[in-house]
């Protein structure tokens, strides 16, 4: 067996490393600290840089810095430390620079707690920072995805030269599974539009200014083109049981994986249920979940937010049928059991009331 | 003023082609300071021949479009972030020579935590300071270094020791770190200090050249357009206003041989009447740092030495990743990224979940039905090893052939009081790593049995630490194992390994686990040889003290 017993934290490491990544700045915070203390320890090993910045906006202007010399880089952090990247980020998408941003979300506004939380779907999804632009947001759901949509990041991150995000939450990063790491290492490839510091670059610049209106206009025309393109090309999702579900659940991370158990306590009692997770959240599979809701009229969305990842469901549906919505927050996860009795609450009501229930049962299910 | 006519440097293009209008000049104002200091800067990587390697980072600011002008590479930083954009770049490329160019609002202001964590960990890089106490490029609104009394559009009444404080003095600040190797402040007035500014640049640059560690020169300069002067009247102002309170001088130099004199730097010609004028004392003399600190240690050497190159083939193992044999096949994840370009489609897992993989002989046949694919809760106080115990759970169940999972628990209880785990040990893929309805509870004190007994299903299987939970769990509907793990632990040499004594009373239980294969997981998990062997003896220990209970419970 070459499985390694692991949390998701550390797998992320791991698996940079083994895309090619060798700078790593950050600043610790929990529930996100096992990434710094890992790269602490794995970069500097395979003969990268490991540095702990002084502060979330220092690290990722050090990410600025060297993914503009060309190198696969990453940071990590979790809410309060992803708001003070804002500013660098937007830098970084309207730059054009790759880099793999690892956000392990927890819970709350303002300091909130360390428990597992969605709360960072809009600030990494709809681009927290000023100016139009997008990060490519994946969405793992175990220690396994962990490594393999970071190295998927990576790829993604040159393929576009986007800030790519893995969006995990307090759980995922901190559960022990499994993980089948690749055997072999990759080489970073090279960036020939990047400043390296040789004769070859030299009349390379790094930059997000346009001083015309017309130019900058044209700029971000060229970064709605790859957006564009992305949300054609990157799509990605896992469907389970679908295809004949009189209800669809729909959600990412942690709850993925509680929505799929419920899934298999509604067959067993009989109610056909389905699970969609979205992979990417952008691009959002929009269209996959459109083509869902023309056989499927009942969904489901549970999020550990407030109403952030439904916004994008109620939209991919186009309000064809209702998606009831159902959400824990400030570190509560759903139980397998809380989920199956909202299911057959929801299912038990006719469909014309759904709208009205769409409001955060959370509040008063238990 | 800064005419650019005849011959430029290699480092400045010929041809302003990035920039909009007038190609041939530059953007700046007549009489400014930057197009002076730009030439000077291009003349001494000229100089040193090194334009090859180097990467200027531009700040916000009047310079942002050094990059129109230097023919280098070019990185435009965010407002102050110079420093730390500068710093993931040397990093990244330690041959590199990193130039961060800022002014004074970008690095005393915004920028002001950027550099000086930069200057802390002696970056080796190179940092260009030009410090002309007002915002140049928004219109003129107050800078950190703007004068007491200074009017501009944001202290329309003159800046006050009340309300601003005083002027920020940047090389008097950093000269406060222990790393920096060279802070000097010049200025840009007359031929005299020009020269010295030149000969500060270009060291600044050499220090890194040679990997000497973080430079920086704080260079004086006229803004005569927000100043409101003439370029004339404004280089007048520098030497009257800022001179005096922004003493030229060396603030550090730890490249000069090690020397027991006080250096004397002449303050900037004029300096002393001007001060005088201002009442101040002019400072002829600035101490250098050798002479101060005698014993303050060589600078480090370059980060570019330290560096070690790590060939390609050992990075896995590095990792701790071992490999395997498995001819024909796609390895990991690189089989796994083709299942999510396959997800990209629709696909619909109706099939039952995958069979359960005891091809090596590792699924006991002798598991009893109830403890099949167990959902595990573990608690007990902190310091009770509940966390490992579900790590040894779950390596030994992985060992094993299982599918598992293991998840802490979150909140007040790890910073004391109770802690616990959930572990998973499946013949099937796991969907919620969550256990909210425990077929197993492995309690360790009497707090967590009270807490998480009503959540235990119906025929749960409870075992419980009888060293500390004096009382029996009632609930007519379960399995109850009383397992008097502490004590046990403690015959043994250590009430820490009550944990493990639980494990092999579930063991000899449940059959869920080989010996074999838990002795692996602990010597995967535990690093000391001697606590090894003491975790080995209490799950034997625990182990048998199930068997005896058993047997006289059968008897
Ligand atoms: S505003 Fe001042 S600093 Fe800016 S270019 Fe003009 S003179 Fe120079």
């Amino acid at each position: 067996m070459s499985k390694e017993l692991i949390k998701g934290n550390e797998a992320i490491v791991k698996a940079a490393i083994l895309a090619g990544c060798r700078a790593y700045f950050g600043y610790p915070i929990t529930p996100a600290s096992e990434i710094a203390e890992a790269a602490a320890y794995y970069f500097p090993t395979v003969g990268g840089t490991f540095l702990q910045a002084e502060s979330e906006v220092a690290s990722i202007n050090m990410i600025y810095g060297a993914s503009s010399a060309g190198l696969r880089c990453m940071t990590g952090s979790s809410g309060p430390g992803i708001s003070l990247m804002q500013e660098g980020i937007s830098y970084l998408a309207g730059s054009e620079l790759p880099c793999v941003i690892a956000d392990i979300m927890r819970g709350g506004p303002g300091l909130g707690n360390i428990g597992p939380e969605q709360g960072d779907y809009n600030q990494m999804v709809k681009g927290g920072g000023h100016g139009n632009y997008h990060n490519i947001v994946l969405a793992p759901n175990s220690a396994q995805e962990m490594c393999d949509l970071t190295i998927l990041a990576f790829e993604l991150a040159d393929k576009y030269r986007n800030p790519a995000v893995v969006l995990a939450d307090g759980y995922i990063g901190q559960m022990m599974e499994p993980v089948d790491f690749p055997e072999t290492a990759q080489e970073a490839p090279v960036k020939d539009w990047a400043a390296r510091g040789d004769a070859a670059t030299r009349k390379n610049v790094i930059t997000s200014i346009y001083l015309s209106h017309e130019a900058l206009e044209q700029h971000e025309l060229r970064l709605a083109e790859k957006y564009r393109r992305i949300r054609e090309s990157e799509v990605r999702y896992e469907a389970y049981q679908v295809s004949d579900a009189e209800i669809v659940l729909v959600g990412y991370g942690i709850v993925s994986r509680v929505l799929k158990s419920a899934v298999d306590m509604a067959r067993h009692y009989g109610i056909r249920a389905g699970l969609f997770r979205p992979i990417t959240l952008f691009p959002f599979p929009t269209q996959q979940l459109a083509e869902i809701s023309m056989s499927t009229e009942r969904f489901l969305t549970v999020e550990l937010s407030d109403g952030q990842l439904v916004d994008d469901v109620r939209l991919a549906i186009s309000r064809r049928h209702p998606c009831d919505f159902y959400s824990r927050m400030g570190g509560c996860v759903p139980s397998t059991e809380e989920v199956f009795d909202v299911i057959r609450s929801t299912i038990s009501h006719p469909a014309e009331c759904n709208e009205a229930m769409a409001v955060p049962m959370g509040l008063h299910a238990v | 003023m800064y005419t650019i006519v005849q011959q430029r440097p290699d480092s400045i293009y010929d041809l302003f082609e990035r920039k909009d209008g007038d190609q041939h000049v530059t953007h700046y104002c007549p009489g400014c300071g930057h197009g002076v200091i730009h030439k000077m800067i291009a003349e001494c990587l000229d100089d040193l021949g090194v334009q090859d390697r180097t990467i200027l980072v531009s700040p916000v600011g009047c310079s942002v479009f050094a990059y129109y002008y230097f023919d280098v590479g070019n990185v435009q930083a965010p407002h102050g972030r110079a420093p730390a954009v500068a710093t993931g770049i040397k990093r990244s490329r330690p041959g590199s020579i990193v130039l961060s160019y800022q002014g004074d609002g970008d690095l005393a202001a915004i920028g002001g935590n950027e550099i000086l964590h930069a200057a802390n960990r002696g970056e080796d890089i190179t940092v260009f300071f030009v410090n002309n106490a007002i915002y140049g490029m928004t219109g003129g609104q107050m800078a950190p270094t703007s004068l007491l009394g200074q009017k501009t559009t944001t202290s329309p009444f003159g800046r006050t020791l009340q309300n601003e404080g005083y002027p920020m003095r940047v090389c008097e600040l950093l000269a406060a770190l222990e790393a920096p190797v060279y802070l000097e402040r010049t200025a840009i007035f007359d031929s005299k200090n020009n020269m010295r500014t030149r000969k500060a640049i270009r060291k600044a640059i050499q220090n890194q050249i040679d990997g000497l560690g973080f430079s920086l020169v704080e260079i004086l300069s006229p803004c005569p357009t927000i100043w409101k002067m003439t370029p004339q009247d404004a280089r007048k102002w520098l030497n009257e206003n800022m001179i005096p309170y922004y003493k030229p001088g060396v603030y550090r130099d730890k490249t000069a041989p090690p020397t027991k004199s006080i250096v004397t730097l002449q303050a900037a010609s004029g300096s002393s009447s001007a001060a005088s004028e201002a009442g101040q004392t002019p400072a002829t003399k600035v101490p250098a740092d050798n002479a101060v600190e005698p014993s303050s240690p060589p600078p480090a050497p370059s980060r570019r030495t330290a560096r070690k190159e790590v060939p390609l083939v050992e990075v896995p193992s590095l990792l701790g990743i071992r490999a395997t044999e498995r001819p024909g096949e796609t390895s990991g994840s690189a089989a796994l990224l083709g299942n999510y370009n396959e997800r990209s489609r629709f696909f619909d897992s109706t099939v039952s979940p995958a069979p359960p993989r005891s091809e090596a002989g590792f699924f006991p046949s002798t598991v009893p039905e109830k403890y099949q694919n167990p959902q595990i809760k573990i608690a007990g106080f902190g310091g009770q090893g509940v966390l490992l115990l579900g790590e040894v759970l779950a390596e030994s169940g992985m060992l094993s052939g299982y599918r598992v999972s293991w998840l802490p628990s979150y909140g007040p209880e790890m910073r004391g009081g109770t802690a616990h785990c959930h572990v998973r040990l499946s013949q099937h893929e796991i969907g919620s790593p969550l256990v909210s309805r425990p077929t197993i509870l492995l309690s360790l004190n009497k707090p967590s049995l009270l807490k998480f007994l009503p959540e235990a299903t119906p025929g749960a299987l409870i075992i419980y630490n009888s060293s500390l939970i004096d009382e029996p769990p009632v609930r007519d509907d379960i399995e109850t194992v009383p397992l008097s793990a502490t004590e046990i632990a403690e015959k043994i040499g250590s009430p820490k390994v009550a944990n493990m004594v639980m494990i092999g009373g579930l063991m000899a239980r449940t059959h869920l686990l080989s010996k074999e294969t838990v002795f692996a997981a602990i010597d995967a998990l535990v690093k000391n040889q001697a606590l090894i062997e003491l975790n080995r003896r209490a799950i034997e220990a625990g182990m048998q003290a199930v068997l005896e209970l058993e047997a006289v419970l059968q008897s």
